[in-house]
Formats: C-alpha cells, sequence, structure tokens
C-alpha cells in the first residue's frame, strides 16, 4: 500500500496497464488506489482530474469534444466533493460524540453504583442491564442505623441520556435523606417532592421502596406507581402480587404513598422488577406476568445472583438479545 | 408501527382520536399534536384510545405532560375508551385516580 504512490505518474501506469490488459488486478490496484486517496481526504473532482490529465497524455490526439466533456464531468462532481467533505466532518463528530458519551456511561456506572449488602440469612440476587448505552433504570441498596435493608428501584421515563441525568439526581436526594430510619412511605413522599420541582413535565419516574427488618423478619414496602413485585411463599409454593397503591413521582406535589407489611418466613423470597421485564414482547406477543414468575420458578433452586442472571439470560434471548427497555430484576431470600 | 392522528375541532371540545401503537418512536408526533389542545381555557380534549392496543411509558408521559398543562391552562383532559392493556399502565402508574379516564369499549354498552 505505502508503495502506491497517489500521483498522476502512478495514475497514469495504472490506467494504461487496464485499458492494455484488462485485467482484474489493475482493477484491484484502482481500489486500493481510491481506498488511499480517501485516507489522505483527496476529493472526488481531484481523481477525475488526475484521469483527465492521464488521458490527455495517453491518447495526444483526443477529440476536443471528449475533452470538453471531461470538464463537464469535473464540474458535475465538484458538489459530490463537497458533500464527502462534510460527511468526513460529521463522522469525526459522530466520533467524538460516542466517545464523549461512554465516558458518560462510565461515569454514570461509577456514580450509581451499589454494593450488593452481607446480610445475614438473607440472600441478594441483583441484575440490571440497559438496553441502550445508558440505563434508565436504576437500584439501590442501603442499610440503615438501626440494622434495617433499604432497597430501592426505579425506572425513569424517558430513556437514554436525559433519564441517566435524572437518575443521578434521584441517587443524590436519596444520599441525602438521613440514614437514620428508611421508612419506605415517607423516602416516596421526600423523593416525589424533589422530582416534581426538578423535572421537565413529560418525564416522570416510576419507584418501589422496600425496608428488610433482620429482626423481625418483617418486610415494609410502598410504591410510586412501580410494576409490582411479587412474593414467593416457600411453604404453599405460591407467587403472589406485591402492589401498593402510590402514583408515579413527579406528577402532583402532596401524593401520599401508603406502606404495606409482609412477614417474611425462611425460604420466602420478595421480587422486585421494573418494566422492561414485564414488557418483554416475542415478535408481536407480549410475555404475560405468568410467565416471568414460571422462568423465575425455573431457576429458583439456584443461587440468588445466579438466578437473576439466568432469568435475564432467558429473556434476552426471547428477544433475540435486543432488549427494548432497560431491564432489572432484584431478589431477597431469607435463608432456610 | 406507526401512530396515526385524528383531530376535529369543535366549538368546547377537541376529539384526538388515535390509532396504533404509543411508543418512544411516536410519542414525541403525539405530544406535539396534543399539547397545543390543552392550552384553549375552557377546553374539553377527548383522546380515544379505541384503536391503541399498545403504550408504553414514554406515552404515559405524553398525558402526563397533558393533564399538567390542562391544570395550568384551565382545561380538561378525557381519555376514552381504553383498552385493558394499557388500562393497566394508567392503574400501576397511579393515573387512574387523578385522570378523567373512561374505559369502555365501543360497542360494550
Amino acid at each position: 500500500m505505502s508503495t502506491l504512490k497517489l500521483d498522476l505518474e502512478n495514475y497514469k501506469e495504472l490506467l494504461k496497464e487496464y485499458i492494455r490488459t484488462k485485467d482484474e488486478q489493475a482493477l484491484y490496484q484502482a481500489e486500493q488506489f481510491s481506498k488511499h486517496s480517501m485516507q489522505h481526504n483527496i476529493s472526488p473532482e481531484e481523481i477525475i482530474n488526475i484521469h483527465v490529465q492521464s488521458l490527455e497524455e495517453i491518447y495526444p490526439e483526443m477529440p476536443a469534444d471528449i475533452q470538453a466533456s471531461m470538464n463537464f464531468l469535473l464540474e458535475t462532481m465538484i458538489s459530490y466533493g463537497l458533500a464527502y467533505q462534510e460527511h468526513q466532518a460529521l463522522r469525526e463528530k459522530q466520533l467524538e460524540l460516542k466517545s464523549e458519551l461512554s465516558v458518560a456511561a462510565n461515569m454514570q456506572k461509577t456514580l450509581l453504583s451499589t454494593k450488593k449488602p452481607d446480610f445475614d440469612g438473607i440472600e441478594i440476587g441483583a441484575i440490571s442491564v440497559p438496553a441502550k448505552q445508558m440505563n434508565g433504570d436504576y437500584h439501590h441498596f442501603v442499610q440503615d442505623q438501626e440494622g434495617s435493608l433499604g432497597i430501592g428501584i426505579a425506572d425513569v421515563i424517558g430513556k437514554g441520556v436525559p433519564a441517566a441525568l435524572c437518575m443521578s439526581m434521584i441517587k443524590y436526594s436519596m444520599d441525602s435523606f438521613p440514614h437514620k430510619r428508611m421508612e419506605p412511605s415517607v423516602i416516596l413522599e421526600s423523593l416525589n417532592r424533589v422530582v416534581e420541582r426538578n423535572v421537565d413535565s413529560s418525564m416522570f419516574i416510576t419507584m418501589f421502596y422496600g425496608l428488610y427488618n433482620p429482626q423481625s423478619h418483617k418486610f415494609y414496602y410502598s410504591s410510586a406507581g412501580h410494576e409490582p413485585g411479587y412474593y414467593y411463599h416457600h411453604e404453599r409454593g405460591e407467587f403472589c402480587e406485591m402492589d401498593a397503591p402510590g402514583l408515579v413521582l413527579g406528577v402532583t406535589k402532596d401524593a401520599e404513598y401508603p406502606q404495606k407489611e409482609q412477614q417474611v418466613d425462611p425460604g420466602d423470597m420478595i421480587i422486585m422488577l421494573t418494566d422492561g421485564v414485564t414488557e418483554c414482547r416475542q415478535g408481536d406477543r407480549f410475555i404475560e406476568p405468568e410467565e416471568v414468575l414460571e422462568i423465575i420458578k425455573k431457576y429458583m433452586d439456584l443461587p440468588a445472583q445466579e438466578m437473576v442472571e439466568q432469568v435475564y439470560k432467558h429473556f434476552e434471548k426471547l428477544q433475540d438479545f435486543q432488549l427494548r427497555d432497560d431491564f432489572t430484576l432484584v431478589v431477597l431470600r431469607r435463608n432456610v | 408501527m406507526n401512530l396515526t392522528i385524528d383531530v376535529t375541532n369543535k366549538e368546547h371540545k377537541s376529539v384526538v382520536t388515535l390509532s396504533g401503537e404509543i411508543d418512544a418512536f411516536t410519542a414525541p408526533k403525539l405530544k406535539e399534536e396534543l399539547l397545543p389542545l390543552t392550552k384553549d381555557e375552557g377546553k374539553t380534549v377527548e383522546v380515544d384510545l379505541n384503536n391503541v392496543n399498545y403504550m408504553d411509558s414514554t406515552g404515559l408521559g405524553v398525558f402526563i405532560s397533558a393533564l399538567k398543562s390542562t391544570k395550568e391552562h384551565n382545561s380538561e383532559l378525557k381519555l376514552v375508551h381504553m383498552q385493558e392493556r394499557v388500562h393497566r399502565l394508567f392503574k400501576i402508574t397511579g393515573l387512574t385516580e387523578i385522570m378523567n379516564i373512561d374505559s369502555t369499549v365501543q360497542g360494550g354498552i
């Protein structure tokens, strides 16, 4: 490649060679020549210019009309040359944006990262996978000063960058709440006030917040318009919906979030998810919530983390590995 | 999948008939059509959802901003003929409590 010179001589030789032999090898050289030209930002009309000059040298007797027609062609190509330049500029810009976005995505990952806490007697599994580069889903674990475990799971509507920025706002408001006692209803009421003040009118957030007390094995929860979670009764071998009434965050200032309570027995499971799980589609068919539970049941005997990973893999495969929406699933199990 | 938006304007009422899917792709177009209608004081904006079988959360966002706009401009938003799958979304998000929704499917009663 490097021996290929971008000059008139070289082009003339290639052209001569091809006219003489009609050989494919010469055509291949022409292709190399054009690639090389692109790398050096040579415009299409410059190539035509080289072509015209070569022709003049190879055929000094070329009729004047043909020569004139070449100038015509040259003129025609100038706009293509400009379009090409613009295309190059846009490509560079795109690369720049892409790398900025991936920096932002990494920052988001760091900012929003949450550590799965080690809790005696409870096993936790959590997975969250964005459909695009940035995740509009969020989950978060926190241990309050009374030793209870708080778990929040949220979904920001829209998607992409604006949603991600919004998520960071939620995360920082949550961090600034007093860690004394993280009552779900109080947390959601405060967050609602934050979101209502700050977020543009078509953006909103759904959130499910739960608090597990490891002494009494009671689970308290409230929901702000979030996809209902599920509760698995080990002894009865049954799932039931864990729903609490409550409006999505950010719609009205004075929304209230009633809190419910659930006694957790050994082997029981608490399942929290976002609508990326229940809104899965297989072709044109929607996945019914019962199917989600069936898949969870199928992998229930695995350790909690492996279980959520297997459930994710199942739905990823079902959608041909193209997530339509961010997917988040968190499972808590009281050990037997 | 596309969304067809058909607007009929009467004196104090606009009827917006939708047909198709409301998702991240079609929602901006809906927002553009729907929001200006809610800015007329005293007007009722009725959205017919009989032919909408799928709506995602981006679609909900459009109706939430329309609702906020009616509060600001003293107009009214009414959603009619909502299908069950779509209704589930409004119910989970608590919006059925604060929005005027009539989910009787056409031909039902």
